[in-house]
């Protein structure tokens, strides 16, 4: 990405991270400490602006808040189902790999795919084929292959479609 | 206060459980792939939860609202699907066996099979 195309607002988003992380995580709030703060919050994506590529935006960040509550909420229940499936009878535990056909096409939102497969109990993201179309999954217990990959087509990737807008 | 000290106790057992839960599923479950599933799950809800006790705990001590802990979440569901995922790669790559009866065990060569 060269610099005149650099658009406002992910740098924004960037600014408002970096400052609010820095304060956070000195916990002091005295004018000199927010000065340095500013100051990182716009050296630090100036100085690695030339490293950052072409990447899919977020296109809808309500969306995006949702997809994390419901992330979150998918974590609690699957954790108590993992929980039981551990402490049961490992042995009658049928794990398999799965392939997932992917329609995201960028690598960002694949990522936050992969990484929402991993975050949620039972499943673990393996691997991701070259032309980027596959999704490798490795899952603790599958009951019905298919109804696995649909439910994670329809729960999560759909979403992130729509975030992204791709 | 009385309240909030058991909210901070419910949120250290659960935390805790989660926790004991994961090391018990790393030590009972039958191949590398599936131990994965158990200690880098356990670290999402078992932190969590002490995370929200400690929240609880400080915020009420009097010294005002405590907000480091949302750092460390984020910055453990920023690194801990990474971690789970680098270690089965790894592990598929270094052809370590998955159990036999594991589903779809013929396609390995084809996912490993990635110039």
């Amino acid at each position: 990405m060269t610099p005149t195309n650099r658009s406002w607002i992910p740098s924004t988003f960037n600014f408002v991270l970096l400052f609010v992380v820095w304060l956070l995580l000195t916990n002091s709030f005295t004018i000199g400490n927010i000065l340095l703060a500013t100051f990182l919050a716009w050296g630090i994506p100036f100085l690695i602006s030339g490293l950052q590529s072409e990447t899919s935006r977020v296109k809808k960040p309500l969306k995006a808040a949702q997809y994390l509550f419901i992330l979150l909420w998918d974590i609690i229940i699957s954790n108590v189902v993992v929980a039981r499936q551990v402490l049961g009878n490992t042995h009658h535990l049928q794990p398999g790999f799965l392939a997932i056909p992917l329609d995201l096409t960028d690598p960002l939102p694949i990522t936050l795919l992969a990484s929402t497969i991993s975050l949620t109990p039972g499943t673990v993201s393996t691997e991701v084929s070259v032309d980027l179309k596959t999704l490798y999954v490795h899952a603790l217990n599958v009951d019905d292959e298919q109804i696995l990959i649909a439910s994670i087509k329809q729960r999560y990737e759909s979403r992130l479609k729509e975030i992204f807008g791709c | 206060m009385i309240i909030l000290e058991y909210l901070t106790v419910i949120f250290l057992l659960i935390g805790g459980f989660f926790l004991l839960v994961g090391s018990i599923g790393l030590f009972r479950l039958p191949d590398f792939y599936m131990r994965l599933h158990a200690p880098t799950k356990a670290s999402t809800l078992g932190i969590g939860s002490i995370l929200v006790a400690s929240i609880i705990f400080y915020s009420f001590k009097g010294d005002g609202v405590s907000i480091k802990e949302f750092l460390i979440t984020l910055f453990m569901f920023l690194t801990a699907p990474i971690t789970a995922h680098m270690l089965s790669k790894a592990a598929l790559h270094v052809r370590q066996p998955p159990r036999p009866d594991t589903l779809n065990i013929d396609q390995l060569e084809n996912i490993r099979d990635r110039k």
